[in-house]
């Protein structure tokens, strides 16, 4: 029996449950990935996803399967945003961080715990995407993103997330990203506050929003972040990167969201 | 000249949300800002009647000017 006439023999009301995705890996020598492309091509939904059917159709499940995020950043917004990006089934992650967790990471990074300090957070990303998602492929690139090395690791990207803490690293991925037509989309937070926009190639949205900003850091240094801010703010980026995928809905284009949970005002600004 | 002057995030702590202020005609937003003691490092971005501005572009009687800090965290 081939692979195609294994899965359909064994769906379950056109769903296909883990054990046998997995047993027919492991049957016929394929990753899970491979499996589940197979499965989505011939219209079978794999049971994970029962509950994105509604709202995600199995044509744009594979899409989805078939797309590259980068994710520059995996601390507070980073670690989110692959959580939510791995579990919609985006089928390669690239999770860019050079950093280790340390223990002030704890309070809201959800990668972070008390086992993971010291470890690289690229790293505890593919750990997370395993126990959470074992056909999404998460790939750590441990480095530090710089104009330099940009188109390395861009390459191939379907949207790019910036999730990172430093201003004028944001506006060279901005440029690099402009460069390689490769859509961004923009959060950052800093105590109660955060933003986000969806930047397409030459919008140049974050050179307005921080244009006029002289220093490398914002208010964030003195507020910090609470746990809330970061998963608020990530959420927001992983359905934009989600929609830039589909070709769905409206983006956050030329619009930035500011967003002050202390008065609980969210702010739409043209941009 | 009356410039509507809308505060966000921390910028309105010991200050305002939205204030109807008079100035100077000429003043800037480098102008006010200085008047509302906002370093210039808390200040990111600056629109007026919603568009993307300058520090140094000039108000017009009416304008309102709204200031965002620099929000930089990941």
């Amino acid at each position: 029996m081939d692979l195609a006439g294994y899965l359909q023999r064994h769906a379950e009301g056109g769903f296909l449950p883990w054990e046998v995705q997995s047993g027919a890996a492991a049957r016929f020598g394929l990753s899970a990935a491979q499996v589940e492309e197979v499965a989505l091509a011939l219209g079978l939904l794999p049971a994970r996803y029962r509950r994105n059917q509604k709202t995600i159709s199995t044509a744009a499940q594979l899409a989805l399967l078939r797309s590259r995020v980068t994710v520059i950043g995996c601390g507070g917004l980073g670690g989110f945003v692959i959580e939510e990006l791995a579990r919609l089934g985006v089928g390669e992650i690239r999770a860019v961080d050079y950093d280790v967790f340390e223990e002030h990471n704890l309070n809201r990074q959800l990668l972070a715990t008390i086992d993971s300090l010291g470890r690289s957070k690229a790293q505890e990303a593919v750990a997370r995407a395993r126990l959470t998602n074992p056909a999404v492929s998460v790939v750590p690139v441990m480095a530090k993103f710089t104009a330099a090395n940009s188109q390395d690791i861009l390459e191939g990207a379907s949207v790019a997330v910036d999730a990172l803490d430093n201003i004028p690293v944001r506006l060279e991925l901005e440029q690099a990203c402009s460069a390689l037509g490769i859509p961004l989309v923009h959060g950052a937070i800093c105590g109660w506050f955060g933003q986000i926009a969806t930047v397409f190639p030459g919008d140049n949205t974050l050179q307005k929003i921080y244009g006029a900003c002289p220093s490398e850091k914002g208010m964030e240094t003195e507020l910090g972040n609470p746990s809330f801010t970061p998963a608020v703010v990530a959420s927001l980026q992983a359905a934009e990167a989600c929609k830039v995928i589909l070709g769905q809905g409206n983006l956050l284009r030329h619009r930035m969201l500011f967003i002050n949970l202390l008065a609980m005002e969210m702010e739409e600004v043209s941009l | 000249m009356k410039i509507t002057v809308k505060l966000f995030a921390t910028l309105r702590t010991g200050r305002f949300k939205a204030e109807s202020r008079e100035y100077a005609p000429g003043t800037t937003v480098a102008g006010v800002a200085r008047e509302l003691n906002i370093p210039r490092e808390e200040l990111a971005l600056i629109l007026i009647n919603g568009r993307s501005a300058e520090p140094d572009s000039e108000l017009s009687d009416g304008d309102t000017l709204s200031l965002f800090p620099p929000v930089g965290g990941g």
